[in-house]
């Protein structure tokens, strides 16, 4: 993966997106301005980013951030592996995918755990209203099962945990935020970008046309209220002093791979701590039976190798070797001939 | 008496995962070393151990090393086949059966019937019982080479140079050939065996192989850094031979692997894969089989309408997932050609041979990388998995070619449109990830967008894209493989495709008639297949599927005269033979 580089030069307008297309109020609105927010205060340069997504409205995010990226919007499930392959090619690069939750959670679930399982170095952020907005407002597996949708039908099926099963598949960043949450995010982000693996992070985003309504988990109100910070997130890069005044039984602070640091003060769980892979799992399963919601770093261990690593692959991208470097010599094949003479 | 020199056929019928392929194997390659031509063909089932099956081997010294429907001589080892095995001994030939089991069994009188006691023989074997089992086989080596007159320090050189590095095998099994050699030394000198292996001259530069590992140094040698799989037979030995040379021959100065391999989900996600690779901009591919093939259809759209290079190695067999994996076809013409939804079409390389599986390793990538393309190889079964004889396999003098791929300094002097037709090919160059230029970047997606690769649903966009995407494959039509034509002026003509070549040369002898020849070699068609066509009176399409789909495919072509194209198809899972063709082209001939 790529050194985060420091540059000057570039000012906010080189992060700008198209016009977006979704509906006004949107969340998803929110999180491409975050992530914009989350790249150039990382002085992250477009051109080292490559955007990855699925289909669906979240998949549609990366269109409205960094015109001057590369894009992929795949297909529908496909985000996943998809990324894979371009990431083995550009081990350089930073991949953000933006998939949704019906395409990580229904239709892309088997890519989505294997991703993980694989450790391949890109931030999935899923966009999650707990409906398929294109088709227009069918449940996904994130909905909750007492949720009900915008014609009163009552969902019946137990809801998907996303993060759950990112801890469960080994993803060694996991962490849930809120499209109106711009710090949070913001920090989240930063940090995942600069995780080696893969960095899942799990955002609520209210879609305000099929899911805003009374009796949905999804809506805004119901998720501001029932939103519970397990941390307040502050994000310092390698060169930064860390500013962070907290008490030491409070104050957690994570080194990232670069030097940088993602500094945590424990608000609603004093004696939670995100490096515990049970401790993350019991809280889940705990906050399942009520319905709050816990947000902020949920899971982190940098401990597993990232996918290039255990492949032991080659250091430089694989778009860069020539006909020289990859066509074997007569006499060397011919070698490996021997045994069918 | 007089004797039949490299000229037979021997089925051996076995139960598989008993140990039979080492010593098959090991008959086949003697054969080999003395110059004699030779084609070994594996029939089994779908199934690791327990159940029937068969080797075949064909020596010719014409060179003829296609099927046949008989065996000039057939040993039956396996008690459950031992009728079914009788059958397939041709008048007047040999069958080896255990003596055992003769009180089972009248036998035809057209045949001569030899017992041998083969489990007596095994049990003189000094190993433990497992290694003894599977050495066995070794026996009717050791019985084979003597009739045949195989020299027995071959035999135990090929048999040494097999079992490398396994040293408890290797004595049980020279100990198992010795006792056959000496059975048939002290038993078997009487029977009037003609058949006669004879020394030639030695081939030089000559190599027995599976197509799927000469496509696999093909693929290594045509620059291939990228494969994601799911295994499926009968292509799974393309990316596990693929992976074990390029553990040889695809690492840097630090060890490190210059390519990777990723064990996919399914094969949807290894084409995805793929995609991801390819349009990174790397030489990527998956090899799979008609049941893959089918999962992977979407992204193979995806491929076409966002201009993706990418290859899928389809080795072809019957289908779907409980039909039967084991048997071979050429079934997925149709369903490859059209792969996914809308106006999709690919490009189709058909190999015919060894050296063909192993050129069109580059020759994919070039083809994909030039017109941004999914290209699909379909081979088949019977070139993938068995045995055949080809020339030593060489990197290709010709040099890659990597397409329309824009660097920074070029888009400093040209503007970069990324959908725009640039000469009126139909191709529009491309960037690659990586590249940092400001105008380098753009947005992939399906169908819906402009030249400039902007989302856009307006009518005129589509389809003035999807016309650009047309002009492409007449530009294909330019660039693939063109057909292999032999004109003898003759009315009627041949036209096939892949593993049938191997049975041409000596259809046209038990035809006694000439025959103008051509093979196809990819689709879109050129224009010369269109010429041979003008250029007989009849054409006869030999294939192996029920719906003569190439055929179909020929006739939906404008330059087409569908009159006189008739078709000859194979299609019951076994390799295609010029005995049962020649019958069948005979029959029509003769209703003209």
């Amino acid at each position: 993966m790529s050194e985060i580089l420091q540059t000057e030069k570039i000012n906010l307008k080189h992060y700008e997106g198209r016009p977006s297309t979704l509906c006004v109020g949107c969340g998803h609105d929110s999180i491409s301005k975050h992530i914009i927010t989350a790249c150039f205060q990382s002085g992250l340069p477009p051109q080292q980013v490559v955007k990855m997504s699925g289909i669906g409205c979240s998949s549609k995010i990366p269109a409205y951030f960094m015109s001057s990226s590369f894009a992929f919007n795949s297909m529908h499930g496909r985000m996943a592996a998809v990324s894979t392959g371009a990431s083995l090619v550009r081990r350089d690069l930073n991949f953000l995918g933006v998939s949704g939750d019906g395409d990580t959670g229904n239709i892309g679930l088997g890519g989505f755990i294997h991703l993980i399982r694989r450790n391949v170095p890109m931030v999935y952020l899923i966009a999650n209203n707990g409906v398929f907005g294109l088709t227009k407002g069918q449940f996904s597996a994130a909905a909750d099962e007492s949720s009900l949708s915008k014609s009163g039908k009552q969902a019946t099926l137990p809801s998907l945990d996303f993060c759950a099963l990112a801890i469960q598949a080994g993803c060694g960043f996991v962490a849930r935020t809120f499209s109106g949450d711009a710090k949070q995010m913001v920090s989240l982000i930063q940090a995942a970008l600069r995780f080696q693996g893969t960095a899942v992070i799990d955002i609520l985003s209210p879609c305000v046309t099929f899911n805003n309504h009374d009796g949905s988990t999804k809506s805004f109100s119901h998720i501001k209220e029932h939103d519970r910070s397990l941390q307040e997130l502050g994000f310092f890069s390698a060169q930064a002093e860390i500013q962070a005044d907290y008490a030491p039984m409070e104050k957690l602070e994570l080194e990232l791979h670069d030097g940088s640091h993602l500094v945590l003060r424990k608000i609603s769980d004093k004696n939670f701590d995100p490096r515990d892979k049970m401790q993350a799992l019991q809280l889940l399963q705990n906050f399942r039976h009520s319905l709050e919601i816990p947000t902020g770093l949920l899971y982190f261990d940098d401990s597993r190798p990232f996918f290039q690593t255990t492949l032991g692959l080659v250091e430089k991208p694989l778009n860069t070797y020539t006909e020289n470097d990859l066509k074997p010599s007569v006499e060397a094949l011919v070698e490996q001939q021997k045994k069918f003479q | 008496m007089s004797y039949i020199e490299n000229h037979f056929t021997i089925s051996i019928a076995t139960v598989n995962g008993s140990g039979s392929q080492t010593a098959n194997g090991v008959l086949l390659r003697s054969l080999f070393r003395m110059g004699i031509p030779v084609g070994g063909k594996n029939v089994f089932p779908s199934n690791i151990s327990g159940m029937p099956t068969w080797f075949w081997i064909r020596a010719n010294a014409k060179g003829y090393v296609g099927a046949t429907q008989k065996a000039e001589i057939v040993l039956s080892l396996n008690p459950q086949t031992l009728l079914q095995d009788q059958e397939l001994v041709k008048s007047g030939g040999f069958f080896f059966y255990q003596d055992h089991l003769k009180s089972e069994v009248s036998f035809r009188d057209d045949i001569v019937a030899v017992a041998l006691p083969f489990k007596s023989l095994a049990e003189r074997i000094q190993a433990a019982p497992k290694v003894k089992k599977l050495a066995s086989n070794m026996i009717y080596v050791g019985i084979l080479s003597l009739l045949f007159k195989i020299p027995q320090e071959l035999v135990s050189k090929v048999l040494t140079q097999q079992l490398e590095g396994k040293t408890s095998a290797m004595a049980a099994n020279q100990e198992a050939f010795a006792i056959g050699v000496k059975f048939a030394e002290e038993n078997l000198t009487n029977l009037k065996f003609p058949y006669r292996a004879t020394m030639q001259t030695p081939f030089q530069d000559r190599v027995l192989m599976d197509g799927n590992t000469a496509a696999a140094f093909g693929l290594i040698s045509g620059g291939c850094q990228f494969i994601s799989w799911y295994p499926i037979t009968p292509s799974t030995s393309v990316v596990e031979s693929f992976a074990a040379y390029a553990e040889k021959l695809c690492k840097d100065e630090n060890g490190k692997n210059k390519y990777a391999i990723v064990q996919a989900e399914d094969e949807l996600s290894a084409f995805s894969m793929v995609l991801g690779a390819g349009w990174a901009g790397t030489r990527a591919m998956t090899a799979t089989s008609g049941p893959g093939l089918s999962l992977m259809a979407e992204a193979a759209g995806y491929a076409y309408y966002a201009e993706i290079p990418s290859v899928i190695w389809n080795v072809q067999r019957l289908g779907p997932s409980t039909g039967l994996p084991t048997r071979t076809a050429q079934g997925d013409v149709l369903s490859s050609a059209f792969l996914s939804h809308g106006d999709t079409k690919h490009i189709l390389l058909f190999p015919a041979n060894l050296e063909e599986s192993f050129v069109f390793g580059q020759t994919c990538f070039d083809l994909a990388e030039r017109l941004q393309q999914l290209v699909i190889v379909l081979s088949d079964l019977d070139l993938a998995m068995n045995l055949w004889m080809g020339p030593v396999l060489r990197p290709l003098e010709t040099a890659y070619d990597r397409g329309l791929v824009l660097c920074e300094k070029e888009l400093d002097q040209a503007g970069f449109h990324r959908y725009a037709d640039s000469d009126g090919s139909g191709i529009a160059p491309r960037t690659v990830l990586g590249n940092t230029h400001p105008q380098a970047a753009y947005f992939t997606r399906g169908s819906g967008h402009n030249h400039e690769a902007q989302y856009s649903e307006k009518a005129s966009d589509y389809e003035k894209n999807v016309l650009r995407l047309e002009r492409k494959m007449e530009t294909a039509k330019t660039l693939v493989p063109k057909p292999i034509v032999q004109h003898k002026n003759a009315a009627i003509g041949l036209i096939y495709y892949g593993s049938s070549d191997a049975i041409i040369e000596e259809l046209c002898e038990l035809m006694q008639v000439s025959l103008n020849l051509c093979r196809i070699r990819a689709f879109p068609f050129s224009a010369e297949v269109f010429d041979f066509i003008d250029s007989c009176e009849q054409v006869f399409v030999i294939e192996q599927n029920r719906d003569a789909q190439l055929k179909k495919m020929l006739c939906m072509e404008p330059a087409c005269d569908r009159k006189k194209i008739k078709s000859l198809v194979h299609f019951d899972g076994t390799p295609i033979s010029a005995d049962s063709i020649a019958q069948k082209l005979k029959n029509e001939i003769a209703h003209v």
